[in-house]
């Protein structure tokens, strides 16, 4: 069991989450030739990119800007949600391991704190999702399911590192297993924002500027 | 009212069908559903900060709704989402430009109308309004003999004041071939002498097309797509056959934005652009300005803001061309807050103007954001470059008691510009 879900399904599930992503942004940018026109004809490279990249950045848009509160929440959450397993010393010991690969890591302590920080911003926007009436009017069952699929890995990365609640070994399978299926979610739930966030982004930009408007 | 018919679930899917795009199955898949859209919407705002008129919400009942259910719904459920769709919503877009995805809920709105309305759920008005231009050839029932009379007339009267004014009507190779919403030869032919001084006066060639001169579009707004693109090639076909260099609308926000941008693909353009360019009163008379062929004796001098309408400012190119515009003609332009493409709606957009008393109240309520920031830029005058949102700013002043005046663009040019002496009226001269 440990050693399948340490090789083969972490291997499938990197797979999935590449292939599956690939398979769905072509099969929109394929559709989109057909039924997005209005993209084509009126593309603009300049409005498209400045689309993605103030929405990146804190506080880039007028609307970060005036929901300051959710916009440190959004961004300590995808900031340590990518830097902390990318930099964790137990990947980067793994990649060493399995493939001989070596990866920069960041100090235990650094990547517990990112760790924390992301859970304590991942209870935030939980919390939000609740007390906030107009969040919570449109949270459906499947917000809060991934909203659990993201935030798993994290705790029971933590835990393992740490030797909580479980033995370290069953901790870490834990860990694997939901990192899997954190991975393989990705390309068929709303996770999919990860890619389509610069696709709707670069779109939307495009069709505004037409018409001298910023969506940012 | 609506008949009872059974619901036609497969016009409904025809209808999801032919608006079934990447971009839109994107959005359907990636909203966080994160509430950022809230704020942003006047609805929401006005309705204190109720959830049910955040956006997303809105569009989840209804569009979301007709998806999930591929049409199979019953004829009480899309009486309710035609309170929303029509009633909760102008599509002014505002929202997705605070939407971290840009998702445009104003076009999803649209969808879900285009739905309602193969079913004949729609407010009554707009689809009469559908019929007159299927009859007509316009929103009011008037016959084109009775515009083209309407326009002599008020080419006759306006020679008190312009010696020779003229309204060429079907000129051949005008420069500006000028099209008006049909309000104007109905209530007030004074807004058709107005244009007509000012174009004179700067000296332009142009002309008013005897058929395809209704600029407006509201079968945009009641979902009839079909009559939408049988209005604007109407607007295209006049303007080849008079071999016009341009199309020019008259002071109306979605004529406009349906002329230029959206008619285009009814119509099936190549290139998605008009055949004939669209251009705009606010942009020609920013052009006669600039230019010079417009003078001034002086600049307009109380305090004056501008409403920025969305299909002008937002869903049109032509926010910062109004504010110079003000700059060029007053002294004391106070803006909005906020302004421009970030502008809010009046709420007199998608539609609501034409759905007539029945949902007066509902506008009141939701103008309430508007009435307020024009309270505090302090100005009694308040120039509006729109029919709809003067209609609808007419009604929140008696509402709110603003205690303002309303004005045009091409009123505001007829009061302040010099009258070059050989156009001056002989009589006149005596003074
Ligand atoms: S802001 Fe965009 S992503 Fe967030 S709830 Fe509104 S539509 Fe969905
Ligand atoms: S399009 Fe305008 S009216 Fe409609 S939900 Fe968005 S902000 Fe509100």
């Amino acid at each position: 069991m440990y050693a399948f879900v340490n090789g083969p399904l972490v291997w499938i599930a990197f797979a999935v989450f590449i292939l599956g992503s690939i398979w769905q942004i072509a099969a929109l940018y394929r559709m989109s030739k057909r039924t997005d026109k209005v993209f084509y004809n009126h593309y603009n490279s300049g409005a498209a990119a400045s689309s993605v990249i103030n929405w990146l950045i804190p506080f880039g848009s007028h609307s970060w800007r005036e929901h300051p509160g959710f916009t440190v929440l959004t961004f300590a959450f995808h900031i340590c949600l990518l830097a902390a397993p990318i930099f964790a010393l137990g990947h980067s010991a793994t990649l060493a391991f399995n493939l001989n690969i070596s990866w920069p890591n960041l100090p235990d302590s650094l990547v517990d704190t990112l760790t924390l920080v992301f859970m304590a911003a991942a209870a935030g926007i939980l919390i939000r999702r609740f007390v906030v009436p107009q969040v919570r009017i449109v949270t459906e069952p499947k917000d809060i399911v991934v909203w659990a699929i993201t935030v798993l890995p994290f705790v029971t990365g933590y835990m393992a590192a740490h030797k909580m609640l479980l033995d370290p070994d069953t901790m870490l399978l834990l860990h694997a297993l939901t990192g899997c299926l954190m991975l393989i979610c990705i390309p068929f739930t709303k996770l999919a924002h990860v890619f389509l966030f610069f696709m709707s982004r670069a779109f939307i930009g495009s069709e505004f500027a037409r018409r001298g408007t910023k969506t940012w | 009212m609506s008949d009872q018919k059974p619901v036609n679930a497969a016009d409904i899917r025809a209808v999801l069908e032919r608006n079934d795009s990447a971009r839109l199955r994107a959005w359907l898949k990636t909203c966080a559903s994160c509430g950022l859209c809230s704020e942003s919407c006047f609805f929401y705002l006005a309705n204190d900060n109720n959830p049910e008129f955040m956006p997303q919400y809105k569009v989840r009942k209804t569009l979301g709704e007709l998806i999930k259910r591929q049409g199979e719904v019953s004829r009480e459920e899309l009486e309710d989402m035609k309170e929303i769709a029509w009633a909760r919503c102008t599509m002014c877009r505002r929202c997705t430009q605070y939407c971290p995805f840009g998702i445009d809920m104003g076009l999803m709105i649209n969808i879900a109308r285009q739905c309602m309305r193969t079913q004949n759920v729609c407010p009554e008005r707009l689809m009469n309004i559908d019929q007159s231009y299927v009859e007509f050839g316009n929103q009011m029932q008037i016959p084109d003999e009775e515009f083209v009379e309407t326009c002599e007339w008020m080419a006759e009267e306006g020679q008190a004041t312009i010696k020779d004014l003229e309204i060429p009507i079907d000129k051949q190779d005008a420069r500006i071939m000028f099209i008006v919403n049909s309000r104007e030869p109905k209530y007030y032919p004074q807004d058709i002498q107005e244009a007509a001084i000012v174009m004179h006066v700067a000296g332009d060639n142009w002309t008013m097309p005897s058929h395809g001169w209704e600029a407006t579009n509201l079968s945009m707004f009641s979902g009839n797509i079909a009559v939408a693109g049988m209005v604007a090639q109407s607007v295209y076909d006049a303007a080849l056959k008079l071999n016009a260099k341009k199309i020019c609308v008259t002071e109306c926000g979605h004529a406009y934005r349906a002329a230029k941008y959206e008619g285009p693909y009814w119509t099936k353009q190549p290139n998605g652009q008009a055949p004939v360019e669209v251009t705009h009163a606010v942009a020609l008379f920013h052009e006669y300005m600039k230019e010079g062929k417009i003078k001034l004796k002086h600049k307009f001098k109380d305090p004056i803001t501008l409403q920025h309408p969305c299909n002008l400012s937002r869903s049109g190119d032509l926010g910062e061309q109004a504010d110079e515009l003000m700059e060029m003609l007053c002294e004391n332009f106070i803006p909005m807050e906020p302004h421009r493409e970030w502008s809010h709606c009046c709420c007199g957009g998608g539609g609501f103007i034409p759905m007539g008393p029945d949902y007066k109240r509902t506008r009141m309520v939701a103008g309430k954001v508007k009435a307020e920031q024009i309270r505090k830029t302090g100005a009694k005058y308040v120039l509006v470059p729109c029919h709809n949102c003067t209609d609808q700013i007419n009604d929140l002043n008696k509402e709110y008691d603003l205690g303002i005046k309303i004005v045009s663009f091409k009123q505001l040019i007829c009061e302040l510009m010099e009258v070059p002496p050989h156009m001056q009226p002989e009589e006149e001269d005596e003074e």
